[in-house]
């Protein structure tokens, strides 16, 4: 196996693609004020039903896709340490909830006044809200009440944050127990249906572990260029996306910050391009976005 | 028929090498990370799952004199979440707050500028994290050595899970009452001996289970 990584660019570099005139594009989206449709099939009747808006841009442009927007209206889930909230680089919190598991396996979600436990769940809050200052950040703790019970709490941690509907929820990290494989997938396969997208870490060794390695979320490797908006399309998957990962400066415990490297840290520059994207555009689907993300890749012409 | 397994650890411990030896391969593949890395301290922590505790078990450099069997709580610091979390990452502490240095402190016994740090994996499991701490502070960090260090992890945590699997089977041993010790130490010497000799202490042992089976 290998480990993922970008420190070359890969030779695969289409030809940057010209700038189209911006077109403004609503509702992507299906209509829910239409009458319902069968789930799982398509009568001849409702295809009038299903017609989307087909005014996209002859060219998908990173200034189509996130021009201008500051975040405002996305929802980001940090699921981590915890986030120190009033970081003067991090500013305030929609919800911050500890997750715990009770005496009968039951999952508990409760305000959390403790905070973060090790610094690192405020740096991917930092760097998510230098990039997207306006959009709404939550923090959902999942680690730091006991270390054996981090693998189910983890697991309740998530479901809670796909049940309250981010459009983004940011996961630094990853579990190499296998029993939890299959859960994390339908949870990750759940939120991909719920309009959530879920950007996952991936392994900076050459492990398995989950969820980053499922194809419902965005998994994120580091590269080394000092472009926080710099992001590369992987043509070898499983690691989809490259994000800048290597001595990135980010907020810190105790109000101040250090230097950091690792795919955690490229992690959050994604989610915060996506919140970026889904605050412009909240009609996408996480299938849209992710071909958004493609077409907008700094090695793929979006880069412009 | 219950003590069937215990025999075979026993014969195992017998084989399997002492724990010196393992923490002697712990302290060389410490000894070598500080050396690559240029810095000033690197350790190895391993994880005490009944009390949730990281355990020093492998320190060069800065508190190799103090740290080795000093343990703190695994669910919290840097140490923690490298544990919990299974992902490696690196610290430059370009501030030197003091603050920071509390939190580390606490994992390390010094106050360091940065560390690097990977998690021990060993099929699902974490066994405990690899520390590099303090490289030279002019240096900017790359991910070759985010790879590197990688590479070092995935070693130590190979040479952990022999060093637990020579515990486990010297733990047997201990809890037998001097009878398995008996086996141990007959497993030892056969292992041990010289081709021709070994030949014949193989020969003498099946001639000894045929008489003890009739």
């Amino acid at each position: 196996m290998r480990s993922f990584s970008l420190r070359t660019l890969p030779s695969f570099r289409p030809e940057p693609v010209e700038s189209a005139p911006v077109t403004d594009v609503a509702g992507h989206g299906f209509d829910a004020s239409q009458p319902a449709l069968p789930a799982w099939s398509l009568p001849k009747d409702a295809v009038d039903r299903i017609s989307l808006p087909s005014e996209w841009p002859e060219h998908v442009t990173r200034e189509w896709a996130l021009g201008g927007s500051t975040g405002k209206g996305a929802r980001v889930c940090i699921l981590d340490s915890g986030v120190e909230a009033g970081h003067p680089l991090v500013g305030g919190l929609e919800s911050a909830v500890v997750i715990s598991i009770g005496e009968s396996d039951e999952v508990a979600a409760e305000e959390d006044t403790e905070g973060d436990v090790s610094g690192h769940g405020t740096a991917c809050a930092g760097i998510v809200r230098a990039l997207a200052p306006d959009c709404s950040i939550s923090s959902v703790r999942v680690l730091g009440s006991n270390f054996t019970g981090s693998g189910a709490v983890l697991l309740g941690g998530l479901r809670y944050a796909v049940e309250q509907g981010y459009d983004v929820i940011n996961m630094s990290l990853s579990t190499t127990k296998k029993p939890f494989a299959s859960v994390l997938h339908e949870l990750a396969d759940s939120a991909y249906f719920k309009n959530t997208v879920l950007v996952a870490s991936a392994h900076n060794m050459p492990v398995e572990s989950y969820p980053w390695r499922f194809s419902s979320v965005i998994s994120v490797g580091s590269h080394e260029e000092d472009d926080s908006l710099a992001f590369f399309y992987n043509p070898s998957p499983p690691v989809e996306f490259f994000g800048r990962g290597v001595n990135v400066e980010v907020p810190w415990l105790g109000g101040r910050s250090l230097k950091v490297s690792g795919n955690s840290f490229a992690t959050p520059h994604l989610s915060a391009i996506c919140a970026l994207i889904l605050a412009k555009h909240p009609e996408l689907t996480p299938f849209q976005l992710k071909s958004v993300l493609y077409l907008t890749a700094t090695n793929v012409g979006g880069g412009k | 028929m219950t003590e069937r397994p215990d025999l075979r650890a026993a014969v195992a411990a017998g084989v399997v090498g002492s724990e010196e030896s393992f923490r002697a391969l712990l302290a060389a593949i410490v000894e070598v990370a500080r050396s690559i890395f240029g810095a000033k301290a690197s350790s190895i922590l391993l994880l005490d799952e009944e009390t949730e505790e990281l355990v020093f078990e492998a320190v060069v450099g800065e508190g190799e004199d103090t740290l080795l069997g000093t343990r703190f709580p695994a669910g919290k610091g840097i140490s923690g979440w490298v544990l919990a979390t299974r992902t490696p990452l690196v610290i430059e502490d370009v501030q030197q707050d003091p603050r920071f240095a509390k939190d580390v402190a606490e994992d390390t016994g010094y106050v360091p500028k940065g560390l690097m740090a990977a998690p021990l994996l060993h099929e699902e499991r974490a066994l405990g994290v690899l520390s590099v701490l303090d490289r030279p502070e002019q240096s900017l960090f790359s991910l070759q050595e985010m790879e590197l260090l990688g590479l070092f992890a995935n070693q130590a945590s190979i040479a952990v899970d022999l060093l637990l699997k020579a515990r486990t089977a010297n733990s047997v041993l201990e809890q037998g009452e001097g009878d398995l010790e008996i086996v141990a130490r007959l497993a030892a010497v056969v292992d041990g001996l010289e081709d021709s000799k070994r030949a014949a202490g193989l020969r003498l042992l099946r001639e000894l289970t045929d008489t003890l089976r009739a």
